[in-house]
C-alpha cells in the first residue's frame, strides 16, 4: 500500500506528518529546526528521499537544509554536521544568494521600485519557495525575496541566479507587496523542460521558454483595480499559480482578488471566480487526476485575512472554474478566523486524490476523498507557512 | 586563545554546546575573530555577517568587557582581556519577536 508524507513548514520549525494510504492514522515528527521559520520544504519528484528546506530567521538570515533520507537527518549542503572543517574558504556556501550584476550576463540590474516610487537596491532576504527539478535530484530552483530566481545543480551547495528574469526589462517597475517582493511560485513544465513559469508579488507572472535565458511577462487579461493602470504589463499581486502536469499549458491563478485561468500558457487570462462568495485568497491547487478540478480557500478580503463569517470552507470547481461548490464537512463552521497562505495547500496522487492545507492557526487538515470530508491531522502547530505532499510507494 | 559565546540558534547550527575557543592572528579584531569563527564553523557564514556587504546582521550585537562593540570598526583591536582569553566576546541576538 502506498504512503503519504506531508511536509509542513511553520513559523517555528518543520514537521513531517506520515500515514498509510488510508490517511486516517498519522505520525507527527518534529519540530525540525525548532524556532526557525521554515518557509518551504519540498521533496524531489525523482528521488523522494531527497528533501530541501528553506530555514530563515530575522536574526540569522537564510539557511538551506537538505535531507537524503526522507527527513530523518538533515545537513546544510556542503557543510555536513560533524565534518571537520576544510581549508579557507569553505568548499561551498549553501546559503549564499548573490544577485548577478555582472556585465558578462548582459543585464546588470541593481534597483526596483520602492513603496514611495523611488528606486531601491535589490536586497536578499529569504527563500520563499524551493522547486526540485523534475528530472535531476541535484537540481533545485529557489524563489527568493527580493524577487529573483536561483538554481543549484549540486544539491543546494552553491546557487547561481537565473538573471535573465530580473534583467528582461520590467524589473525596475516591480515593487513589493505587503509581504515583501517575493518570488513565491515556480512551475516546471513536465513536457518541455525549457519552459518555467514563476510568479512574483507584486509584479505578476512570467515565463521562459528557453530554460531561463529570456523571460516575458504573462499578465494579459489580469485586472487589478488597486494599481494606477489596472491592466498594466506588470504590477499585479499574483498570490499563487497552479497547473496539472498532464496539461502544462493550462494555468490557474489566485490573484489578490480574482481567480483566473489561462489556456494558452499565460498569453491571456480570463476570470473564473464565478459564484465564489469572495474571490480574494492565497492558495489554489489542482486535483491530481482531474485537470479541470480546482481547489481554493476564499478569504474575506485584503483587509480581513480570515474566512467569510468565521466558516472555514474549501471551494471546488469541477469545470475548470466559474462554477464552484463549498466543501466544509469536518471544517470549523463558526468562530474560525485563520488564514491559509499561498503555499499551504497540496494534493497527493493516490487513486482517490487527497487534499491538504494548513492554517495560520496551526491546523493541518486532510481530505482523503478529494475534498468531500475533512479532518485535522494536527491542531496546534505554529502558524503554517507551507504544505507539500509526497506520495510514496 | 579567544573565547566566543554564541546565541542558542547559532550554537545549534555549529553543533557546539557552549562557548567556542579559537585562535586568531594578532592584532585581534572583530573581523579576525569572525573570520576565524567562520573558518572553523563554515555553517555560520552569512548568519552573523551579510555575505555581500560583510555588515553585521541588524538583530545581532557584539559585546565584550561590558562594552558594546557592535558599531565599532571591525578592524579596531579588541580589549586585552579578550585577546588573552580572560573575557569572552559575546554575540547576542536581539530580544524581540514572538
Amino acid at each position: 500500500m502506498s504512503n503519504v508524507r506531508v511536509l509542513v513548514g511553520t513559523r517555528k520549525g518543520a514537521f513531517i506528518l506520515s500515514a498509510d494510504g488510508q490517511r486516517k492514522d498519522w505520525t507527527v515528527e518534529g519540530p525540525f529546526f525548532a524556532g526557525w521559520e521554515i518557509y518551504h520544504i519540498k521533496g524531489s519528484p525523482v528521488d523522494p528521499a531527497r528533501i530541501y528546506a528553506s530555514q530563515t530567521s530575522g536574526w540569522f538570515g537564510q539557511i538551506l537544509q537538505r535531507s537524503d533520507d526522507g527527513g530523518k537527518t538533515w545537513q546544510q549542503p556542503g557543510t555536513p554536521v560533524g565534518e571537520e572543517p576544510g581549508a579557507w574558504p569553505p568548499k561551498s556556501a549553501s546559503n549564499r544568494f548573490v544577485y548577478d550584476q555582472s556585465a558578462a550576463s548582459g543585464k546588470p540590474l541593481t534597483t526596483h521600485q520602492w513603496y514611495d516610487g523611488t528606486q531601491h537596491p535589490w536586497e536578499f532576504k529569504r527563500v520563499w519557495h524551493l522547486e526540485p527539478s523534475l528530472t535531476k535530484p541535484e537540481t533545485v530552483y529557489a524563489g527568493v525575496e527580493d524577487a529573483a530566481l536561483f538554481r543549484s545543480d549540486d544539491g543546494g551547495e552553491n546557487w547561481q541566479e537565473i538573471s535573465g528574469l530580473r534583467g528582461h526589462g520590467t524589473g525596475p517597475r516591480w515593487q513589493p507587496g505587503a509581504g515583501g517582493m517575493c518570488l513565491h511560485s515556480i512551475l516546471l513544465d513536465p513536457s518541455n523542460l525549457d519552459r518555467i513559469y514563476i510568479a512574483i508579488s507584486a509584479a505578476g507572472a512570467f515565463r521562459t521558454d528557453d530554460g531561463g535565458a529570456t523571460w516575458k511577462p504573462i499578465n494579459k487579461g489580469l485586472y487589478s483595480k488597486y494599481i494606477p493602470d489596472p491592466t498594466a504589463e506588470v504590477g499585479h499581486c499574483v498570490h499563487h499559480i497552479a497547473m496539472h502536469r498532464s496539461r502544462p499549458g493550462v494555468l490557474f491563478m489566485q490573484k489578490h482578488w480574482d481567480v483566473m485561468r489561462s489556456d494558452d500558457a499565460g498569453e491571456s487570462w480570463r476570470e473564473v471566480s464565478g459564484n465564489l462568495p469572495t474571490d480574494f485568497g492565497f492558495a489554489i491547487d489542482v486535483h491530481a487526476h482531474e485537470p479541470e478540478t480546482l481547489y481554493v480557500v476564499p478569504i474575506k478580503s485584503d483587509s480581513e485575512h480570515f474566512p467569510l463569517d468565521g466558516k472555514l470552507t474549501v471551494y471546488r470547481s469541477r469545470s475548470g472554474g466559474d462554477e464552484w461548490e463549498p466543501l466544509a464537512r469536518g471544517l470549523p463552521q463558526k468562530d474560525c478566523y485563520v488564514n491559509v497562505l499561498r503555499d499551504a495547500m497540496a494534493v497527493d496522487s493516490l487513486d482517490e486524490c487527497g487534499v491538504y492545507f494548513g492554517t495560520t492557526g496551526g491546523q493541518v487538515y486532510a481530505s482523503p476523498d478529494a475534498g468531500e470530508t475533512w479532518a485535522p491531522i494536527v491542531r496546534d502547530l505554529p502558524a503554517v507557512l507551507s504544505v507539500e505532499v509526497q506520495t510514496l510507494p | 586563545m579567544i573565547r566566543v559565546v554564541l546565541p542558542y540558534h547559532l550554537r545549534n547550527l555549529a553543533g557546539v554546546a557552549s562557548e567556542v575557543q579559537l585562535e586568531a592572528a594578532a592584532p585581534v579584531t572583530l573581523r579576525s575573530v569572525l573570520d576565524a569563527l567562520e573558518a572553523r564553523y563554515p555553517m555560520l557564514r552569512g548568519a552573523i555577517r551579510d555575505y555581500t556587504t560583510q555588515q553585521r546582521r541588524p538583530f545581532l550585537r557584539f559585546f565584550a568587557c561590558e562594552q558594546d562593540w557592535s558599531n565599532e570598526s571591525p578592524d579596531v583591536e579588541l580589549p586585552e582581556a579578550v585577546t588573552a582569553g580572560r573575557e569572552p566576546l559575546l554575540i547576542i541576538g536581539a530580544i524581540a519577536g514572538g
